[in-house]
């Protein structure tokens, strides 16, 4: 009996999710300030009902009276979030808010299916994360000195990345923690600062000298700690703020072309890429060292087919750290290829809404500001998923708000509160402008009657 | 008047118009980088879409299958293991369910379809490895399953038909008898796997009792299936190689003469035809027929070493062969090889090994116009009350030879039959053609006996490749087994 409801919910939450997959490019489109609220609410409605549908499966199959309290304390959390952006900051983007929300709780659907515990604590960061990140859009608002802030910026990433590097421990082969947080998730945040409020005076070649020191201060810091991942991504970061900058398609192919020697000479030089490489060949060949956990997650991507085995119906908990770096796969397992596309998509989408948002802001700071942050969640996307799915060799990044991990749900919180900021100044500027059309209108128009 | 205050403010409606499209212009050109940099990742995202659509279409049925994969043996929680069947609708393995649940797996013809079909515990092989995941999925009717939810019984795993015949393969079975080796036979136009049979054998009926003694007995390695795995020097049977070699450097056979003195001996070695028979005056065609070491040996040496190893290679050997599990030819000669072993080699033996399998396909290029088609052993997978699931569409793995150079060894290895050393096959009701071999392994001139070739030469219907291991000569023991395999063929067809 309990099987044939797991079955069912099985195609229900796939069919709600290619729903809200098509809303998500649906909704962007709509200028109808009417529409777009009703859009919003029944996306609102769809996260809920699959929510409501997953937990159900996951207490039907475990009997844990947790899952129950789990899933209350975590709508809680939903409608708390919901309400207060309402009252706090009508005008932020609500569609960006109700991505956040599907993200995250996909990310708790796994996690409390594999892992009580772990989306407990994953709960309560997120909702401390996101209570403090409350103030965040105010602040973008009123410090309007933080682009001022260049050097502290470069300052605080060099430092503590170096701290990193020679006090940490090492972990899955990678120096990352430090006192129980991970410094580069903080660090994504200011790089993309310094950058921003580096090119937003010039972009001349000096200040690309400037920038490209610093950034290799930061990637070299990160390639030695051993966290390959994350310098990439600020490798590219880096790499799209100077192009946008600069508007020069040669520093791009300089980048690319430096970004190519230096992966060749990582490839010589350090063992642990050669065995990433190696996995990524052919995992088979090497499945009893460095293929297994590559292996392990291709066996759950492949078991679970396009359907999937329905929630608690498959093994993803035989992959090895499947909570923080294969997220991706267990959903893949359990949830299935088509709805693993439609999380793509939807990643997709939050990213494009990120671009949007940068392109309709005037002023340069927070314009690049915007694409870098977004620029950061896009690869990020990027090399998780295409790591395990042995699209690309396998890097060790988390899937942002989806995957476990303390410091990436924060700093991505907090990236998110920075982009509604930048949302709401965009929707000032344009208040800011009608307003001075209507005082010109009726400038005019005084001027027409005197 | 009034014309030209309408005229001024059209003007001025125009010119608003335009300031209007040059910001949007400016606007879009202030941010074409952003839009750049956009299009880009999201090419990056349809990518990745893209890649995990292939992945699932075309790569995840090798990751679902591997025997690392023990995802699918929860599957048995819920589905009782489907049956194997061979082509002629007889049940190879089943599972018996008794009263209280337990399940056993069983196997009717015991030892006969061993190696082939496997065994699924202690680990899994042959097909029970192979169609692993048919085996635990079912698709049985939705409503039936639905019920069986209900009642919270298992559901009824698919059956999966093989490419195997009965008859075919007890007749192999029958054959070989005590001795060790390995027969396999094939159709060469779709790459049907009709028969495949390996000994010594063991019965997957009682291979959890018995596998401390299999695993502990390397000398027999009764596991191993020698069809596809074996390794043997492939003796005169490589003469197909070194003659396809020989017609692609000279573009004919014709005008090739030797005279057979029963030895040959180039920089102090010297190679004996078999017995030291004196062959005398002979063409290319009777040489091939009579097997003549001599001859082939004096024709390694025209060929030499590096043109032998492209020919060999484009023929698979070094590379892997299109079979689950089958093991890779090995053939070392390159332009620096001693001519003692250019000449070795050129006859089948010095350092190259081979399997029968490979041996059969490259017999089975021949036979199909120089087309090599996958091999394969599962025709169809059915839901258990028949219904079909999905079908092997026979397909062309690749084209190993044109079909000139297929004809000119036809015609080569139909010679051997009418004329050569396999003519014991001649005079049947149907034609075969083919190539015997006697491989020797030991210094006392010790020979594994050979046999590849098929029957109904003008349209082949049946390939088969024998060895027996210290069977002697390719005519003595491996050219009846063929003879048998080809009359099986016609009994059934």
């Amino acid at each position: 009996m309990i099987n044939v409801i797991v079955e069912l919910s099985k195609y229900l939450i796939l069919t709600l999710m290619i729903i809200y997959t098509f809303h998500c490019f649906y909704t962007v489109g709509r200028q109808d300030e009417e529409e777009k609220k009703e859009l919003l609410f029944q996306q609102l409605t769809l996260i809920f009902t699959i929510d409501f549908t997953a937990f159900l499966v996951i207490y039907l199959k475990t009997w844990e009276f947790k899952v129950v309290l789990f899933y209350v304390e975590m709508m809680g959390f939903f409608a708390l979030l919901q309400i207060l952006y309402r009252i706090f900051y009508h005008k932020s983007s609500f569609l960006l808010l109700n991505n956040m929300c599907m993200l995250l709780s996909v990310g708790f659907i796994m996690l409390c299916r594999l892992d009580i515990a772990t989306a407990n604590k994953q709960l309560l960061i997120a909702a401390a994360a996101s209570g403090v990140a409350l103030i965040i859009p105010l602040i973008i608002r009123r410090l309007k000195f933080l682009r001022k802030l260049t050097w502290l910026y470069a300052g605080v990433g060099v430092v503590l990345l170096g701290a990193v590097l020679v006090l940490a421990s090492t972990s899955y082969g990678a120096k990352l923690t430090l006192l129980g947080i991970q410094p580069s998730e903080v660090i994504k945040i200011t790089f993309v600062f310094f950058m921003a409020s580096l090119f937003s005076k010039e972009a001349d070649f000096s200040t690309v000298v400037k920038g490209t020191v610093v950034a290799a201060l930061h990637v070299g810091t990160l390639v030695l700690s051993r966290d390959l991942g994350t310098a990439v991504i600020f490798f590219v970061t880096y790499l799209v703020m100077i192009f946008v900058s600069t508007r020069k398609k040669s520093y791009l192919a300089l980048g690319l072309a430096g970004g190519a020697c230096a992966s060749v000479a990582a490839y010589f030089l350090f063992g642990h890429v050669r065995q990433r490489v190696s996995a990524w060949k052919d995992p088979m060949a090497v499945y009893q060292n460095e293929g297994y956990q590559i292996a392990q997650s291709l066996f759950a991507i492949g078991t679970g087919g396009w359907f999937g085995m329905g929630l608690c119906q498959g093994s993803p908990q035989v992959i090895p750290i499947v909570k923080n770096d294969f997220i991706f796969s267990a959903i893949c397992e359990e949830l299935g290829g088509i709805f693993a596309i439609c999380l793509i998509l939807v990643c997709m989408s939050f990213f494009l809404l990120i671009v949007s948002i940068a392109l309709k802001i005037k002023n340069r700071f927070y314009k690049l500001i915007a694409l870098g942050l977004g620029t950061e969640y896009a690869f990020q996307v990027f090399l998780t998923i295409g790591g395990a799915t042995k699209f690309i060799p396998l890097t060790g990044v988390t899937l942002p708000l989806v995957s476990y991990g303390g410091s990436s749900v924060m700093s991505t919180i907090v990236m998110l509160a920075i982009i509604q900021g930048l949302y709401i100044l965009r929707e000032d500027e344009d208040e800011e402008f009608e307003r001075r059309r209507k005082e010109a209108i009726k400038r005019a128009r005084e001027g027409q009657r005197a | 008047m009034r014309d030209a205050e309408k005229k001024r403010l059209r003007e001025q409606e125009k010119a608003k118009e335009r300031r209007q499209k040059e910001m949007i212009r400016e606007r879009r050109a202030r941010n074409r980088e952003y839009r750049l940099v956009s299009g880009f990742f999201v090419l990056i995202f349809v990518s990745l879409i893209g890649y995990l659509i292939y992945f699932n279409v075309a790569e995840s049925e090798t990751f679902i299958n591997s025997p690392y994969n023990t995802r699918q043996d929860t599957f048995a929680d819920r589905v009782v293991r489907g049956n194997i069947v061979s082509s002629d609708g007889e049940v190879l393995a089943r599972t018996d369910v008794s009263e209280d649940g337990t399940e056993e797996r069983v196997y009717p013809y015991g030892n006969m379809f061993a190696h082939a079909v496997g065994y699924d515990s202690n680990g899994k092989s042959g097909l029970e490895s192979e169609a692993n995941f048919s085996l635990l999925t079912s698709h049985a009717f939705f409503l039936e399953q639905l019920e069986n939810e209900f009642r919270g019984e298992k559901n009824m795993g698919d059956t999966v038909v093989t490419t195997l015949n009965t008859t075919l393969q007890s007749t192999a079975y029958q054959a070989l008898g005590d001795r060790r080796g390995a027969v396999i036979a094939l159709d060469p136009s779709t790459g049907k796997v009709l028969a495949m049979v390996s000994k010594p054998d063991f019965d997957p009926n009682t291979i959890e009792a018995d596998w401390d003694t299999l695993v502990s007995d390397e000398s027999n390695s009764s596991l191993l299936n020698r069809a596809t795995m074996g390794q043997y020097p492939p003796g005169s049977t490589f003469k197909l190689v070194t003659a396809l070699d020989y017609f692609r450097k000279k573009g004919s056979l014709q005008g090739y003469s030797y005279l057979c003195e029963g030895s040959i001996t180039l920089e102090n070695h010297t190679i004996q035809c078999y017995n030291a028979t004196v062959h005398g005056q002979e063409d290319f065609e009777s040489a091939f027929a009579n097997s003549c070491n001599c001859a082939f040996a004096d024709v390694g040496t025209i060929l030499g070493g590096s043109s032998l190893r492209d020919t060999a290679e484009e023929l698979l050997f070094n590379h892997s062969l299109p079979m689950k599990g089958a093991r890779k030819s090995s053939f070392t000669l390159d332009g620096s090889s001693p001519t003692a072993l250019v000449m070795q080699t050129a006859i089948g033996q010095g350092n190259t090994l081979t399997s029968p399998l490979h041996m059969a396909l490259i017999t089975c290029a021949v036979a199909n116009g120089g087309v090599l088609m996958r091999p394969y052993l599962i025709n169809s997978v059915q839901s258990y009350a028949g219904d079909t699931v999905r079908v092997t569409k026979p397909s062309e793995y690749r084209t190993l030879m044109t079909l000139n150079e297929a004809n000119l060894l036809g015609n080569l290895m139909r010679e051997v039959v009418i004329s050569g050393t396999a003519s014991a096959l001649n005079g049947r009701s149907y034609t075969a053609a083919g190539k015997t071999g006697s491989a020797e392994f030991d210094e006392n001139g010790s020979s594994h006996s050979w046999f590849i070739g098929y029957c109904n030469a003008e349209d082949p219907d049946m390939v088969v490749a024998v060895i027996v291991e210290n069977g002697g000569t390719g005519s003595e023991a491996a050219v009846p087994i063929a003879g048998q395999m080809f009359d099986a063929y016609y009994t059934v067809n």
